[in-house]
């Protein structure tokens, strides 16, 4: 996808040139990368505020400089949904944070989301050229959430957007999450009727159950979904497509085209012993309760169980979550419990450096073996079996190997196992003719996001098995396309 | 928001309510459950549907007032609503005509026991149902369940009404006469524990409806896993029937009991 299609602002435009001309390359290499303003780590255990507090103006200004307009970027290439990155730094730059969040939301339905919650050390900030002169990247992740939230206090991007013309075609989305909001997203923007079908009382998915506010305050993300259902999109809550209504109720309902962006439900356990004792639970269940629920807070009904000596296992990046949330909650020890070194870790840098600042302890190289509970079944000890690194396994990082003998016995009141989850079963298992991997998961066209099943679509994480918020975005997007390709092939 | 139509007290802590759902009575069978939410910043807590009318669009929800979440919803009345009604949920229950089978429930395990008592006999079957509860007063849709069944026997723990003793000695006296083909038992984790053991010995299969611990009920959350034949098993997704001798119900107590 070339960036120069379809942008509002392309890099040959006139005040692209003038202002790569304005400031010498040598100026603007010399400025060094902004630092992101965060609350300090005592305070913040104490609350569920953001810790990023993002961007000044003046700094966000400052930092656009740092970016050269290379003539080819890499980091757009790094992007998975391409945004026109060069394209909306420029644009902040010149001081118009408005036309910004325009190029913004292009290609992207939830740039205020990614902005917080994506990889971009891994992604855009990767390919960057600064990395090539040994210096650090240009903070686009800091930037594009600058953007957004410009937008989303001033409703730049959103006043001049014209009122649609509907073409009378309804689709349906199972899901409310990255995947489905922004396929709903595309799909309005093209005249079609969208109705969101969500299986929790709230809209969002991962967005809201998953993710704590401390990352992703929940004000963020019903602003985007507010503007979805200001531009039309129905949200149905509480209803499970495959139970409440079925594929054929969808028929008879008079939609032409069903995208599933139902998620990776089920989470994994490690099948050690003593798993099952009270105090050990999965951290979806973990987060559920606190982010979705409110367990904690004054005035809900859910409880939650509570620690001082908490274990989360795994690396990724619920593990930090959870892990986070478990001293917001009070535990006086949390710890990462993970088999490999930080290095194989698959959580973003920043959560871990956050995680470490907030007094998580980290402690790698260890894999449990088995919980051991008091008289009342409450999980009380965690044995764990010390690991080395072995040779490198089929995700080309060193595999972790049982040092001999070596095995101790933890302290522990709380277990928070995040190892994964699997494909939830419910929307496969309700559909016969829909192709479902050996691993659980939905079957679809590459090219196309289409499944077995002409008029099913599908993307996001029942689809990867296990993926990120922007890979879901981009499914959400990849599969609009294809399906307005099926169902207006003349337009 | 699903509107409260009707409340009818069974006892002092038993309600029934007819609550409005009109694409969950359509699409429910027997076995199948609820999420309900009685509030904002509610809890999500599972309910097995006790009934349905296509017609109105309702069903029909059993809730015994055992704490924060059951209380309010048994203090709702008819014209409010429960802020959220989730389903139908789970697997539904495998009928079939097999012969005799013995339905038994104890306490509000009745209410999800109707349904399946109503499916049994449709389907053929010679039904003996059995209900239980410490007293009297506490037993539950004896006038509901009589159409559907052959005999009903009565068990109160005080004999207060029909056979003083247990759900198990109810269920033995069945066994003791005739050919029993299958049981199905609904009622506390203890009572189904006890008529597991009772029908092992018989060798007379014997299915159960478990009510775990949930929040979602569709399989995120993990909470109300429980061991059947050594493995790992979702209530709510490979649920909430399972074959009764093979749960570990010893571990689903200890698990109930984690917010106690």
């Amino acid at each position: 996808m070339s960036i120069n299609q379809n942008t509002s602002s392309p890099r040959d435009a006139q005040w692209r040139e003038e202002l790569r001309k304005a400031t010498p390359v040598k100026e603007r290499t010399s400025i060094p990368r902004v630092k992101m303003p965060e609350l300090p780590a005592d305070y913040r255990v104490t609350c569920n505020e953001e810790v990023n507090q993002g961007l000044s103006a003046e700094a966000a200004v400052l930092e656009a400089r740092r970016c050269m307009d290379c003539p080819d970027p890499q980091c757009v290439t790094g992007c998975p949904v391409n945004i026109n990155i060069p394209g909306f730094i420029k644009n902040i730059e010149r001081g118009e944070f408005g036309k910004a969040a325009v190029v913004l939301k292009e290609t992207s339905a939830l740039p205020a989301v990614c902005g917080r919650v994506c990889p971009q050390e891994k992604q855009c900030e990767s390919r960057c050229l600064y990395h090539k002169m040994k210096k650090d990247p240009v903070a686009i992740g800091y930037l594009e959430r600058f953007a957004a939230d410009y937008e989303r206090i001033n409703g730049a991007a959103s006043a001049d957007v014209e009122p649609l013309k509907f073409n009378g075609i309804k689709v349906a989305v199972v899901g409310s999450g990255p995947a489905g909001l922004s396929f709903a997203g595309d799909m309005i923007k093209r005249g079609y009727e969208v109705t969101v079908f969500e299986a929790l009382h709230e809209i969002g998915g991962v967005l809201k159950y998953g993710i704590p506010e401390f990352r992703l305050p929940n004000d963020v993300v019903d602003v985007e979904i507010n503007a979805l259902a200001a531009l039309g999109v129905k949200f149905v809550k509480d209803c499970v497509v495959g139970k409440t209504i079925s594929y054929d109720d969808l028929h008879e309902m008079g939609f032409r085209g069903v995208f599933v962006a139902s998620g990776a439900g089920l989470p994994r356990f490690m099948g050690i012993p003593g798993e099952n004792f009270v105090g050990v639970m999965s951290s979806n269940e973990y987060l559920t309760r606190i982010n979705l629920m409110g367990a904690g807070r004054d005035g809900y009904d859910t409880p939650v169980l509570k620690g001082r000596n908490i274990a989360v296992i795994g690396g990724g990046n619920t593990a930090m979550d959870s892990v986070r949330t478990a001293r917001r909650m009070g535990a006086e020890r949390a710890m990462i419990v993970y088999r490999r070194s930080e290095a194989e870790m698959p959580a973003r840098a920043e959560e871990v450096k956050h995680a470490k600042e907030e007094g998580v302890e980290f402690m790698t190289l260890h894999n449990p073996v088995e919980y051991l509970a008091d008289e009342k079944g409450r999980v009380k000890t965690m044995r764990v079996q010390r690991m080395q690194l072995g040779e490198a396994d089929a995700s080309g990082r060193r595999s972790p190997v049982p040092v001999e003998g070596d095995v101790v016995d933890i302290s522990v009141d709380l277990v928070v196992v995040s190892v994964g989850v699997s494909p939830n079963p419910l929307i496969p298992n309700s559909i016969k003719a829909l192709e479902v991997s050996r691993r659980g998961t939905i079957v679809v066209d590459d090219a196309t996001l289409k499944s077995s099943v002409d008029d099913i679509y599908a993307g996001g994480d029942i689809v990867r098995g296990g993926a990120t918020v922007i890979l879901a975005m981009g499914d959400g997007r990849h599969a609009a396309a294809s399906m307005h390709e099926q169902l207006m092939p003349a337009d | 928001m699903n509107k409260i139509l009707e409340k009818e007290y069974f006892s002092e802590k038993v309600v029934k309510l007819v609550v409005e759902a009109p694409s969950i009575a359509t699409s429910r069978k027997p076995g199948h459950f609820v999420i309900v939410r009685a509030c904002e910043r509610g809890e999500r807590i599972p309910l097995t549907i006790a009934d349905a009318d296509t017609a109105r669009g309702t069903i029909t929800l059993v809730i015994q007032n055992v704490g924060v979440s059951t209380e309010k919803i048994c203090a709702l009345e008819p014209g409010e609503c429960l802020a959220d009604v989730v389903g139908p949920l789970g697997q539904a229950t495998h009928i079939a005509k097999v012969g005799t089978v013995v339905c038994c429930g104890g306490g509000v395990g009745v209410a999800p026991l109707l349904p399946i008592i109503k499916a049994m006999k449709e389907a053929g079957n010679k039904v003996v149902t059995v209900l239980a509860a410490r007293t009297k007063d506490l037993i539950i849709l004896e006038d509901q369940v009589r159409p559907y069944s052959d005999e009903v026997i009565i068990m109160t723990d005080d004999g207060s009404y029909g056979t003083k003793g247990l759900v198990t000695a109810g269920v033995e006296s069945v066994i003791a006469r005739e050919k029993v083909d299958q049981v199905v038992t609904i009622g506390p984790a203890i009572m189904m524990k006890f008529v597991a053991q009772l029908t092992a010995k018989y060798e007379v299969p014997t299915m159960c409806s478990l009510n775990t611990i949930m929040v979602d009920g569709t399989g995120m959350c993990g909470a109300c896993r429980i061991t059947v034949d050594g493995k790992m098993r979702f209530v709510c997704i490979d649920g909430p029937e399972f074959d009764a001798h093979k749960v570990d119900f010893d571990e689903m107590m200890m698990r109930l009991r984690s917010y106690n």
